[in-house]
């Protein structure tokens, strides 16, 4: 005797899996762009949290007695990279796993796994690490091939036994300290001056930064945060291939790009210009991967424009008058707590009403 | 190539382009639109529901061992929203018995056995309206209502109740339904094909009837053969009050709501008709039906079918008598042995799937599609945790949200599903054809659907217990103080001797009353009535 | 000073609202325990008396004074068990008896000797007949709660099962198996078996 079976008797051919995957796809531009910046040891953290991610979900899913081929779905994979794109290149292998085991089971598992997650585990796993270890997680080692710097003698990071001591020992074991490799970011560097009392203008004018650098991501940050080309690039893919709407990205980058705007016209000399922001950061990266993750973001259209704006008005608050020079990954969290009412309140108008 | 790519990056919401929100575009499949319709013989047996319609059970007309004639009623129908039946040939009357029809429960209904007797000699009591124009609306609305039509689009209401005239609201645009949105089913397609004047006619008829001052017929646009010959064929018969309407490939674009919204711009309003809108709404094969009845006087006794599926040797249109029991339709196709074979009466989108073979096709059955085991997707589904990637809610045509519809459903918080308008929903099964999880999302809705009935139902039936239990309570209490009163009374006239016997008399009643089961507040309670 | 200030300020603003509540508790009174309404609500009313009450109200009675379980009701089985332990507060407790399909009580009439028993038995009023008479369920309004059939001294009371309709089949969860009845002829087992 088979099942009672309900119509639809067709299905689209979508899966958890394919979309899993078209986002990891969609990835891997940043993720040639960390390895071309930030060389072996970008490979080896993304590998690391990657492998780490999938091994961790494989033993919650082990432990609460649940088919461990779910794995299969690519969620923890993709949460991997996510993570490892999120991370400066200079963090231990440690503090990467310890990310990792926060992610999967602090952020995701407790809640029931995947689809019940509140927040974006990957990002939750980041503010746990920044929480923890600030000082690691707001020093960038400097990138290779970018302009304003040169390779820092004798330290080759071309070489992958060094990459690899850096990677599994620490700056320490090369007889240098953390900040003889490191540097910071522009949006690190805007708020840095900003409490000295020199404006925006001039900070960027004293820290060199220059728009293409910034489009292209030869600059100072995370992994994967860096060239705005290759994010958009995936986020195109992602598009096209309607595993995300525009909704999210165009709402997020447009409000802080407008916010910006109308502050910079009204006082250019202390507010940065709104392109600085839409390019600097993690912002390009949070818009199209991070809030746009289905499952702690709203489902309705009209939701998901809200939810976009308020990711936006709360990342330029936050990098404008925050303490944090970064405010995209707080501002995903702080407006996936709000999704549950997002969803209750602005559903679709129901035909005939 | 816009609409294509506005689709594509989900910039439809910005500017529709399907004319409703939401919908889907399946693979079409229609290997049968080519196919002209085939006249198929007569069946060793006909099996006749005596319901095949939205509404009232009919009642048969004819006893077992009695002949009849094709067209002759055979089952009129008891109450005001009900279809008669009519014989599909000649023949006897086998039998009057419960027989398994097509339904997802594989439960049977009351049907009337026909054994043909190869003449179909017709029953001529009823003559062509050929003046229709000069006829009476009511008389045609009469007609209409003799012959057994019903909505033949799949939803097999009574058609002349969708024709009454309302002075309050009356009809300016007759839409005829010939979207077909549905993958694989064609015979809409090649009736409009073969068939365009007599459709045309059908059309015709209605608009007299309800007297509408213009009409559409709607096509998707993946059918131009069809929009050239209903264009030819409007302009062959001078209709410059009707027009063929282009429609965008859009599942489901069928629906009656979805259509209105495309063709007019307006939606119907929540618990109103097409009617209030000043739209009427009928299928191409309602029109040709409507057309028969009333300009050939014949009733509904046969409809054109779509065999197809990937388990059909030959799939092909078929004109087939109603009642035809559907492995002898799919045998005449080429498919004989049915085992490993899923069988969907309808579409795939919203056809059912039958767990019985031995049906009779009816009235509805637009179509039968035969499957592989392995090829039915709603068999293979493994239900995977919802990730929320609002995909349902973009395609949904209601504007639901059916990922937390179904949430609710599943957890059976009917009254919370309310709340999020599960009875809005139109089960076009769009939401689990997109939905990554393989969710069966339509089926959750199903169920809710039938558990909020089933427990109102309940309700009900718990109020009327309630309310005989009360009434009994009361009338046994009363009874016994009416029996109180009069021993006492006995108790005055008599002495006082006999009164101490009737006192240990009246304690013993009491006992027995209370081991019977009834309280002290049943007591006080009568003391009250 | 000062605190005899907020003293008196906060002992006034007391007093105030205690007058206040305290006519609303009047003035909005609410006759009868509302708890054994709402209890009375959710339960099936079959007065089978199955809880070990003589009904349904009782037993909301005594559910609401907390004399009784609240998983008693067997015909309510599992959603009134869940609906009245969510009116009471309490944590949900196991059904033990699990209610069967809907049954009828059905009089095998030529074996009735016609002693009325079984109609003062029945709790719905749902048996009609007279002395020496035969006597006949009514089907709309049994709600098979069994009452008649111990009382009845030729045994000639059956408990049937409540036949399925089509109009009345509803969908089960996804997961569940169709119901399909052992009603339908013979010649159609076959073609049954070829696709279940």
């Amino acid at each position: 005797m088979t099942l009672l079976i309900s119509s639809p008797h067709a299905h689209g051919g979508d899966s958890i899996r394919a979309n899993m995957l078209a986002v990891i796809l969609a990835l891997l531009p940043a993720a040639g762009v960390a390895v071309y910046l930030f060389g072996w040891l970008a490979l080896f953290l993304i590998v690391l949290c990657m492998l780490a991610c999938m091994a961790t979900e494989w033993g919650c899913l082990k432990l609460m007695k649940r088919p461990t081929d779910r794995i299969g779905d690519g969620s923890a994979a993709l949460t991997g990279l996510l993570l490892a794109l999120t991370l400066p290149a200079a963090v231990p292998w440690w503090m990467a796993l310890i990310g990792c085991v926060a992610a999967i089971v602090l952020a995701k598992q407790v809640y029931g796994g995947l689809g019940h997650n509140p927040f974006n585990p990957a990002l939750a796993a980041r503010v746990v690490l920044l929480i923890s270890f600030p000082l690691h997680m707001t020093s960038w080692l400097m990138p290779m091939h970018a302009p304003m710097l040169i390779a820092i003698p004798p330290l080759n990071l071309y070489d992958f036994s060094t990459c690899w001591q850096l990677f599994w020992f620490g700056p320490e074991a090369l007889g240098k300290g953390l900040d003889a490799i490191t540097m910071a970011s522009p949006l690190g560097h805007v708020k840095t001056e900003w409490s000295r009392g020199i404006g925006a203008i001039e900070a960027l004018r004293n820290y060199d930064y220059s728009y293409l650098d910034a489009f292209l991501g030869r600059e100072a940050g995370s992994l994967g945060e860096t060239s705005a080309l290759a994010l958009l690039l995936g986020g195109i893919y992602l598009l096209a291939r309607h595993t995300i709407t525009w909704h999210i990205p165009l709402s997020f980058i447009a409000t802080v790009y407008v916010l910006a705007a109308l502050f910079n016209a009204v006082n250019p000399e202390h507010f940065a210009p709104p392109l600085f922001h839409v390019l600097a950061g993690g912002l390009v990266l949070g818009a199209f991967f991070m809030a746009t993750d289905p499952v702690s973001s709203p489902v309705t259209p009209r939701g998901q424009l809200i939810f976009g704006i308020g990711c936006g008005i709360l990342t330029w608050s936050i990098r404008t008058f925050g303490g944090y020079p970064e405010g995209v990954m707080f501002s995903i969290l702080l407006m996936n707590c709000a999704v549950p009412l997002i969803d209750h309140y602005f559903r679709p108008r129901v035909y005939g009403k | 190539m816009l609409p294509a790519l506005f689709e594509r990056f989900g910039l439809n919401q910005l500017w529709p382009t399907g004319g409703f929100p939401g919908g889907v575009h399946p693979p079409e499949h229609k290997i049968t639109a080519d196919s002209p319709i085939i006249e198929l013989p007569l069946p060793p047996q006909l099996i006749l529901p005596l319901k095949q319609h939205i509404g009232e059970i009919c009642a048969p007309l004819v006893e077992v061992g009695q002949h009849v004639l094709r067209g002759q009623k055979i089952a009129k129908s008891q109450g005001y929203v009900s279809a008669s039946v009519h014989a599909p040939t000649s023949g006897t009357v086998v039998g009057v018995q419960d027989h398994a029809v097509p339904h997802p429960s594989g439960m049977g209904r009351p049907c009337l056995m026909i054994e043909p007797d190869g003449e179909d000699r017709p029953d001529e009591s009823r003559a062509p309206i050929s003046d229709y124009r000069n006829e009476d609306p009511a008389l045609i609305r009469e007609r209409i209502r003799m012959s057994g039509i019903v909505g033949l689009g799949g939803a097999v209401f009574p058609t002349f109740i969708k024709m009454l005239r309302d002075q309050r609201h009356p009809v300016q645009t007759v839409i005829l339904n010939g979207a077909e949105c549905e993958p694989y089913l064609t015979c809409d397609h090649r009736l409009m094909l073969e068939h365009a004047h007599d459709v045309l006619r059908g059309m015709d008829v209605i608009m007299h009837a309800v007297n509408a001052q213009n009409g559409v017929v709607a096509i998707e646009d993946n059918k131009p053969d069809a929009i050239a010959v209903m264009r030819g064929a409007i302009e062959a018969a001078g209709m410059d009050n009707v027009e063929v309407r282009t429609l965008p490939t859009r599942y489901p674009q069928g629906g009656e709501k979805q259509l209105i919204q495309t063709i007019t711009g307006k939606q119907v309003p929540e618990g109103r008709l097409p009617l209030h809108v000043g739209v009427l709404c009928q299928n191409v094969g309602t029109a040709k039906a409507i057309h028969d009845a009333v300009c050939l006087g014949v009733p509904l006794i046969k409809r054109v079918v779509t065999i197809s599926g990937d388990a059909v040797p030959n799939p092909a249109n078929v004109c087939v008598r109603i009642g035809t029991p559907i492995p002898f339709v799919l045998a005449q196709c080429g498919l004989e042995d049915l085992n490993d074979v899923r069988l969907i009466h309808g579409g795939p989108m919203m056809g059912e799937r039958l767990p019985r073979t031995h049906v009779p096709l009816v009235k509805s059955t637009n179509g039968i599609l035969a499957f592989h085991r392995q090829s039915l997707y709603s068999e293979q589904a493994v239900e995977e945790p919802c990730i929320r990637c609002g995909h349902c809610v973009e395609v949904c045509p209601a504007g639901l949200v059916p990922n937390e519809l179904a949430w609710h459903c599943r957890n059976d918080q009917f009254d919370r599903g309310q709340d999020y308008n599960l009875f809005d929903c139109i089960e076009c099964g769009c939401c689990s054809y997109v939905c990554p999880s393989h969710i069966p999302l339509v089926h959750y809705f199903r169920y809710a659907k039938g558990q909020v009935a089933k427990i109102e139902k309940e309700r009900a039936f718990a109020e009327l217990s309630k309310a005989r239990s009360e009434a009994r309570d009361n009338r046994l209490a009363r009874e016994q103080a009416e029996r109180a009163a009069r021993r006492s009374k006995v108790r005055k006239q008599h002495a006082p001797a006999a009164d101490k016997a009737a006192k240990t008399a009246e304690k013993k009643t009491d006992e027995g009353k209370t081991g019977e089961g009834k309280t002290e507040a049943v007591k006080k309670e009568g003391d009250k009535a | 000073m000062n605190i005899l200030m907020a003293i008196l300020t906060l002992g006034g603003m007391a007093l105030i609202a205690g007058i206040v509540l305290a006519v609303a508790s009047r003035a909005f009174h609410v006759e009868g325990d509302p708890m054994v309404d709402k209890i009375d609500a959710v339960l099936p009313q079959t007065q089978c008396g199955q809880c070990g009450y003589p009904g349904c109200v009782p037993y909301a009675t005594a559910v609401a004074s907390g004399e009784a379980d609240v998983n008693l009701c067997v015909p309510g089985g599992e959603r009134s068990m869940l609906a009245i332990a969510d009116l009471m507060g309490v944590p949900p407790k196991e059904v033990e008896e699990e209610a069967a399909v809907p049954m009828l009580a059905f009089v095998r009439e030529d074996e009735c000797i016609g002693c009325t028993l079984c109609i003062k038995a029945c709790p719905v009023d749902a048996i009609i007949g007279a002395p020496k008479q035969y006597h006949t369920v009514i089907e709309d309004h049994c709600t098979g709660c069994t009452l008649c059939v111990e009382p009845c001294p030729v045994d000639c009371i059956d408990m049937v099962e409540k036949e399925q309709v089509l109009e009345e089949w509803t969908w089960a969860a996804p997961g569940k198996r169709p119901s399909v009845p052992q009603t339908l002829h013979k010649d159609e087992e076959n073609h049954a078996a070829s696709t279940v």
